[in-house]
């Protein structure tokens, strides 16, 4: 069952590091993101298209994130991205023809599929870059400070960081208990992960639901242990990671705010 | 003895998803402990060992009688943040009571509950990761800890919070005998420094560590003196689903051979009668 770690993509996971990038307080890289995302999804045509592609190859340089390692995480991610390109060559019907190999298509749908598959590819490369550069705790943690205005307004923003950083630390312990009960489940003969997708599917019950009742025991101890020591709700509630805008965060910035800014004005040309 | 911080009287309950037909978890529980005392709590399973030590942190209220934790009763409301101040508590399995991502996070989340700013929460963080010997751990994952390790990082975040009595439920049953050891010296030395301890285990090696000893049996309490008495009556222990401690069971072995020692607590203080 191990199996279930080894395969684990890069794609969500940590690449430790400690590049600028890596350093950068995880608020400025959320928000670099998210006006990523918006930007990519304002601009049409290729060429602001290829500015905002080169400003995320940059950053995945100058984080050092092996691009071998990189690319065999991106498969699943370049396969729906070749599955969108084709469906738009169906999609359109008009204008001037062109020719791929023995199929006549339209060159509308040639430029269009592939807008549309280049834009997928940046904008999970976009969260990846973010995911891999960020631990998990700091990433919770940012989101939570950027959130936490809503706490006036009664939204639980520091319960729910929280619960997003304990779901987080449990999930190799939940990983470890899955093998332990796949174990005992086939020493007493079960037979799991053979056959077809479906059967294999059937399989794993036997072994998610101990797995849950486990994991809801846990959760009901867990709340005791935070109750003894004194877990109050976010209220009142300081914190131990003291996060700074320094001389990376500028440097972000500018770069992040220049790139984006050109990809906007190229592409209100068109 | 001054004034007791643990107080319970007449204390009783009983779990709400429990059929009524069924005996009380406890009752008629009255005790007193007072600071500085080094207690443990012995049973068989299901006598309420755990009933018990949850009551003293306000993690369960009593149905019926009264507890309170340095005057203060753990029904009222108000109380409550107090009453935890006060009172530590470490549990018996490990990976249901670490919170944080890392070993440092989870011995700053109590610290960070309470309000302290950051850079009186850094000064307890390294002295208890220190104390602990979980300074080259501190960005270490839980799951990559072993269970000595883990333990000592659940009783650091709870030092941390410098509470004057530490509960531990059983806290070595998942640890080798090695860890247990060493868990054994930590909260010895806590209790040096004047920590009030209640140490509930199953294993009688554990209570001749303590001062007194508390033995529940089915709720009620069956047993209240030093573990030297309790040892002195083998067949009360066994009554109590206790087994007596290896030296109490070879003395009396060996008293059965016509060879009378001073009844022993430890394997050190048999081998000491019988040398000595
Ligand atoms: N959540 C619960 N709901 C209902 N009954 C419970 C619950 N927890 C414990 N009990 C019952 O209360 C009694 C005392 O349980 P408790 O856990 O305090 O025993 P214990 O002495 O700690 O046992 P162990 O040595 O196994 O830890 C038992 O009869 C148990 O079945
Ligand atoms: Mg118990």
């Amino acid at each position: 069952m191990s199996r279930l770690r080894a395969s684990a993509t890069p794609i969500g996971r940590y690449h430790p590091g400690d590049s600028l990038l890596h350093r950068a307080d995880p608020r400025s890289k959320l928000v670099a993101s998210v006006l990523y995302v918006a930007v990519l999804f304002l601009v049409r045509g290729y060429p602001p298209l290829l500015l905002m592609a080169g400003l995320l190859g940059a950053g995945f340089l100058v984080a050092r994130v092996p691009p071998a390692w990189l690319y065999r995480g991106m498969r699943p991610v370049l396969l729906l991205a070749a599955v969108t390109f084709v469906f738009q060559l169906f999609f359109y019907g008009e204008g001037a023809t062109a020719h791929l190999g023995p199929l006549t298509v339209y060159q509308e749908g040639i430029r269009e599929g592939g807008f549309l598959a280049a834009r997928l590819v940046l904008l999970v490369l976009s969260g990846t870059l973010l995911v891999l550069t960020t631990q998990p705790l700091s990433l919770t943690d940012g989101l939570a400070r950027l959130l936490s205005p809503l706490a006036r307004l009664r939204f639980p923003v520091y319960e729910l960081a929280l619960m997003m950083t304990i779901a987080l630390r449990f999930i190799p312990t939940l990983l470890d208990e899955f093998e332990r009960i796949s174990l005992a489940q086939a020493a007493r003969g079960a037979d799991l992960g053979r056959g077809g997708p479906w059967s294999r599917a059937r399989n794993t019950l036997p072994v998610l639901v101990p797995l849950f009742v486990l994991s809801f025991r846990r959760a009901d101890d867990l709340a005791l242990a935070m109750e003894a020591r004194c877990w109050r709700g976010g209220r009142g509630r300081t914190s131990r990671r003291v996060l700074a805008f320094g001389w990376r965060d500028a440097v972000l910035a500018v770069a992040v705010a220049a790139v984006l800014a050109a990809a906007l004005w190229i592409g209100r040309f068109r | 003895m001054g004034q007791a911080i643990i107080s319970l009287r007449d204390v009783s309950y009983r779990y709400p998803q429990a059929s009524p037909q069924r005996r009380p978890a406890l009752s008629g529980i009255t005790l007193d402990i007072a600071p500085g005392e080094y207690v443990a709590v012995a049973g068989a399973n299901g006598s309420g060992k755990s009933t018990l030590v949850r009551m003293l942190d306000a993690l369960l209220l009593p149905t019926g009688g009264t507890v309170s934790i340095d005057g203060l009763d753990t029904r009222e409301a108000a109380n409550r943040d107090r009453i935890r101040e006060t009172v530590g508590m470490v549990f018996q399995d490990p990976d249901s009571q670490i919170v944080g991502a890392t070993v440092a996070d989870d011995i700053a989340f109590g610290l960070e509950n309470l309000g302290l700013p950051p850079e009186e929460i850094d000064a307890r963080l390294a002295a208890v990761a220190g104390r602990f010997g979980l300074t080259e751990l501190l960005e270490r994952e839980p799951y990559r800890l072993s269970g000595g390790q883990k333990q000592r990082t659940a009783l650091a975040g709870v030092v941390a919070l410098e509470p004057r009595v530490i509960v531990l439920d059983e806290p070595t049953s998942m640890l080798d005998p090695r860890s247990r050891e060493q868990f054994h010296a930590l909260a010895a030395e806590l209790w040096s420094e004047g920590t009030t301890i209640v140490y509930v285990t199953h294993l009688l090696e554990e209570l001749a560590l303590a001062g007194r000893v508390i033995v529940l049996d089915a709720g009620v309490i069956a047993f209240d003196g030093t573990p030297r008495e309790l040892c002195a009556a083998p067949r009360r222990m066994e009554a109590l689903g206790l087994e007596p401690p290896l030296a109490v069971r070879l003395a009396r072995a060996l008293s059965r051979r016509g060879i009378e020692l001073e009844p022993p607590l430890t394997l050190a203080e048999l081998a000491r009668s019988v040398c000595g």
